[in-house]
């Protein structure tokens, strides 16, 4: 009863949330929606005990990249984008296609099956904690994919060094 | 039977978050019924030093923000694999250092090539 | 059994009074904080003073006694100056950002053995998330001012605070590998059975560079920048008056007594101390936030500040390689031991 209350306020706080961000005129006050918006699905993370992922939810969306979008955001020139049209092309061809989608997920949800559950129960992740089995999990079996995350952070370094100092120059 | 697992630890912080953000508003709000309010226009206007206002207050800045910025998305990244890789350093061993070893070499080099480009020069 | 679970049967009475001990917690840990707040304004104008040879504040009370509450009135009933053209939602939100960043963390910090508001097994990464949305405050306090002084202090202290994020970050990684956990109560124990039952000397380096990060994130002297108040005339809040101005002054005392809490119970022992103090289980916590706290008004009082590009070099030139080299460092001293 709880949990499903719980989750129904916290799916809709981020439908409506979501909403709000993409019809705002103000790019600021879009961010500081995305920011009430990542909270909410933090909390959504720890309701399933992943508690892990609502921290980094936390710290690398809210607190680092979004601080990245405000820093672009703060560039813009926001008087000619407050003026600016709000909807580009035919928004109601949009609409169309948005409604569409919802009614090819609404219509395979009946065709969803639960797989059989995996070793990590609800009580082993609460009993070893989320942190823990996460970590053990991608520092053994998942090796490969985490060394190979360091190459993909290391191609990020370079681009954006290489793209800001192109724009530097100019 | 999926709510039996609801991790009630959390509850107090979301107390606590709302107690907070109500003291805030509250404050504020209860200061609108006890202070004084005589605006004039050259009250409003941002202070600068006492001269009028020149040009716009919002004007464009170094790009040198973008790149600490974008700098710090991708070394929090890092970071962030580095906290549960601690957690469980005593189980994994002599294998988890090694591996990060690895992890943090190649993250160094980029950090190499952003100082030798300068990147955290400010001038 | 989950009390939110057995709340829901009719007539549960357990979960209003689960909810008034954590709501009575709550206020209390609040309102010792506030007080400490108050009466940290009035410690640093005494320290500095002194340190000063002057005598700092005397005419409010004995000795001053009285003058952080004769300042709280001041400001609850100063005029509230909204500057023409500024963004007023965000103008009047920013404030409380700030605020919620600053003091939501209160909430995982164990004072005293048993004593914490929510146990949670991320306490320290939920420390750092909420730290690291301080910037939002500052940074939209700055831009809807409308004023310059205002955006460039929000701009440069925005930038300063997630350079010295990740060097505070990665110092805490090594207290993590040591004690296995990220909740404050289990690091807290973890060092029981390490010399003067600290993290302090096996994690010297990491207290290094975690105390130097600390004073950049909280905007203090010599790191003061943001706020300068001979260069951009106290920065992102110039715009600010009254209690809006009041809200970021708490905002930033209590992120000091945060940091230094978190400073306490990752490298100095926590609630422990050389021996024990019966019937007050906090001693030992609060002393040694007096002490750290004292601290922050020395350093202020003997350093000049620094300048832009020296701050921003220092942070991500010394301190980011010092962090990862005391974590390989850690990491091949406990495979060694």
């Amino acid at each position: 009863m709880m949990a499903e209350g719980i989750f129904i306020y916290l799916a809709a706080a981020i439908v409506i949330l979501s909403v709000l961000v993409i019809t705002r005129s103000n790019p600021v006050h879009s961010m500081i929606t995305m920011l009430v918006l990542f909270f909410h699905i933090a909390a959504l993370y720890v309701t399933l005990n992943a508690e892990f992922l609502a921290a980094i939810q936390v710290i690398v969306y809210a607190g680092a990249i979004l601080v990245l979008f405000l820093f672009v955001v703060l560039l813009l020139n926001l008087k000619e984008e407050m003026v600016a049209r709000r909807y580009i092309g035919p928004w109601p061809l949009g609409v169309l296609a948005a409604l569409g989608l919802l009614v090819v997920i609404v219509l395979s949800l009946k065709s969803f099956i639960p797989g059989p559950s995996g070793v990590f129960t609800t009580e082993v992740v609460r009993a070893e904690t989320n942190t823990k089995v996460l970590g053990q999990i991608l520092f053994t079996e998942y090796l490969y994919p985490f060394e190979v995350v360091s190459m993909i952070l290391l191609v990020a370094i370079i681009g954006a060094i290489v793209l800001a100092k192109k724009r530097l120059r100019n | 039977m999926p709510s039996a697992f609801l991790p009630e630890e959390y509850l107090p912080i979301v107390i606590f978050m709302m107690i907070v953000i109500a003291f805030g508003l509250g404050t504020l709000a209860a200061g609108i019924i006890f202070r004084p309010k005589r605006p004039y226009r050259e009250k409003l206007v941002p202070y600068e030093s006492g001269n009028p206002p020149v040009g716009e207050p919002r004007y464009r800045f170094s790009v040198k923000f973008y790149i600490i910025a974008m700098l710090f998305v991708i070394f929090d990244v890092e970071a962030v694999f580095l906290y549960p890789w601690a957690i469980v350093f005593d189980k994994i061993g002599l294998f988890a250092l090694v591996e990060m070893l690895l992890f943090i070499a190649v993250l160094v080099v980029g950090y190499v090539y952003a100082w030798k480009k300068e990147a955290f020069r400010w001038d | 059994m989950n009390f939110l679970e057995a709340a829901m049967q009719p007539g549960s009475v357990d979960f209003l009074y689960n909810i008034a001990i954590i709501v009575i917690k709550i206020l209390v840990v609040f309102g010792v904080i506030m007080l400490h707040v108050a009466y940290a304004t009035y410690f640093e104008r005494k320290t500095i003073g002194h340190m000063q040879v002057r005598l700092g504040p005397m005419r409010v009370g004995p000795h001053g006694l009285l003058q952080p509450i004769a300042d709280g009135i001041k400001l609850f009933f100063k005029e509230d100056i909204i500057p023409a053209q500024s963004d007023k939602p965000v103008f009047f939100v920013a404030p409380v950002i700030s605020l919620v960043a600053a003091l939501t963390s209160l909430a995982v910090i164990p004072f005293f053995d048993g004593f914490v508001i929510a146990d949670i097994n991320v306490g320290l990464l939920f420390v750092l998330a909420m730290s690291s949305l301080g910037s939002y405050g500052i940074i939209l306090a700055g831009w809807s001012s409308n004023s310059k002084y205002s955006f460039l202090g929000g701009l440069r202290s925005a930038a300063q605070i997630i350079s010295y994020e990740i060097a505070m970050g990665l110092s805490l990684v090594g207290v993590m590998m040591l004690s296995g956990s990220m909740n404050l109560t289990e690091i807290v124990k973890a060092q029981e059975h390490y010399p003067l039952g600290m993290f302090l000397f096996p994690q010297l380096i990491a207290c290094f560079v975690y105390t130097i990060s600390v004073i950049a994130e909280t905007n203090r002297a010599p790191f003061d920048l943001p706020e300068a108040e001979s260069e951009l005339v106290a920065g992102y809040f110039v715009e600010y008056s009254g209690m809006r101005y009041g809200l970021f002054f708490i905002a930033e005392y209590t992120a000091m007594i945060i940091m230094a809490s978190i400073g306490i119970v990752c490298f100095l022992g926590g609630w422990n101390g050389p021996f024990e103090i019966p019937y007050v289980p906090f001693a030992w916590f609060f002393l040694k936030l007096y002490l750290l706290i004292f601290v922050y008004y020395w350093i202020r009082a003997t350093l000049p500040r620094y300048r832009y590009d020296h701050l921003m070099d220092l942070g991500w030139k010394v301190l980011i390689p010092l962090a990862l080299l005391n974590i390989v460092v850690t990491g091949i001293v406990k495979v060694l031991l």
